[in-house]
């Protein structure tokens, strides 16, 4: 099987398959370097690392990385984060299409009444999971301390200011490179 | 700017562009953009928008883009949207893949200064729409056990019950039931 197909193919099964979003879809991403062979699992640690200082989501970024490094071409590259995309493009854009058609019927208004203090969680639980070491540092450490100033400073501006959040990122890289 | 397509596809750029830590990081700038800013979407309905992104398969911040999308401006409106999620992405890890070696990227002291203050305020900017989607969907201190519940569990990574679609569709099934059984009721006996 050409490396192209083979490409495809992963990225197709990742994007069907890879829900929860973000770092949940590292581990899928993960299994299938390791299951193609052809990837080395030193390129996996890179394009994380990459993908935490880029801009956009990890399953895209992945898969435009590995496209390009496995093909030599950008029509790798391409067709990777194209695989990655459009099937769930498509469910995502039925499942909206079907909702808003029967918006009025008892089954989606009651769903949706149970599904909106279940996303409030999700929410909370993303921002839990990433309460780690790697993005504050080491507990009771300098670093951790500038860290969780920086947080709560953060969460200040943006909730209580209304700053923009794209503000509060660029102030949030720019107090890190001062601060660090 | 009336091409209400163009801008999308900007919008949805510049969500794309400045999301860090993947798609719940968005949140904050995606309600920023088409709740406040532009006031395509309204709040409540911005919640049932993110638990279709979250329901479905795939990448989450093209998913809500998509969602936000169709809602705007039907299918054309969803590929403006998804289109402009994905380019700045695309766009810089294709650069970084063609120009640098990824050594370059992991060891530039600058670029990890930056990013160790983006990190926290990520967490940040994911912890505010934790507030503002908790009062868009009328949360009290009878249902604060749902959220709080969801986000232990998830946390906890214990084998099935830290899986996010599970509390999907035990929210789906079990509003269903709430809502057939008491709410429904309680409206007829108000009437009688």
């Amino acid at each position: 099987m050409s490396v192209y197909l083979k490409l495809i193919w992963a990225y197709l099964k990742i994007g069907l398959f890879g829900f929860g979003g973000g770092y949940a879809m590292l581990s899928l991403v993960q299994h299938i370097i390791v299951e193609n062979g052809w990837l080395s699992s030193q390129m996996f640690t890179d394009i994380v690392a990459i993908s935490q200082m880029t801009p956009g989501p990890i399953g895209i970024n992945s898969a435009t990385y590995i496209g390009y490094v496995s093909t030599g071409s950008v029509l790798g590259s391409a067709l990777a984060t194209l695989a990655v995309v459009v099937p769930p493009y498509f469910l995502t854009l039925y499942a909206s299409h079907y909702i808003t058609r029967h918006s009025d019927s008892t089954i989606i208004k009651g769903a949706f009444m149970g599904l909106r203090p279940v996303v409030v969680g999700l929410i909370a639980s993303a921002a839990l999971l990433l309460m780690n070491k790697e993005n504050f540092g080491i507990a009771g450490s300098t670093d951790n301390f500038i860290s969780i100033a920086l947080c709560v400073a953060s969460f200040c501006t943006v909730y209580f200011t209304k700053t923009h959040p794209i503000v509060v990122i660029i102030l949030a890289g720019i107090a890190g490179f001062l601060l660090f | 700017m009336n091409n209400l397509y163009l801008q999308l596809w900007l919008t949805f750029m510049k969500i794309g562009a400045f999301t860090f830590g993947g798609g719940w990081a968005m949140i904050s700038i995606i309600e920023r953009e088409i709740v406040d800013n532009h006031k395509w979407i309204e709040k409540d309905e911005f919640l049932d928008l993110l638990a279709i992104a979250q329901a479905m398969p795939g990448i989450l911040a093209v998913n809500i883009s998509v969602v936000a999308g169709d809602r705007l401006k039907g299918i054309k409106g969803s590929l403006a949207a998804a289109f402009g999620t994905i380019l700045p992405s695309f766009v810089i890890i294709l650069a970084i893949a063609i120009f640098l070696t990824p050594e370059t990227i992991k060891n530039n002291e600058v670029l990890t200064r930056i990013f160790k203050g983006i990190r926290p305020a990520v967490v940040a900017l994911i912890i505010a729409p934790v507030i503002t989607t908790a009062r868009a969907a009328k949360i009290n201190w009878k249902t604060i056990i749902i959220p709080v519940a969801v986000a232990v569990l998830i946390y906890s990574g214990l084998p099935v019950v830290s899986n996010p679609i599970l509390y999907i569709v035990l929210g789906g099934i079990g509003g269903y039931i709430y809502y057939t059984h008491v709410t429904l009721k309680h409206r007829k006996e108000d009437r009688a």
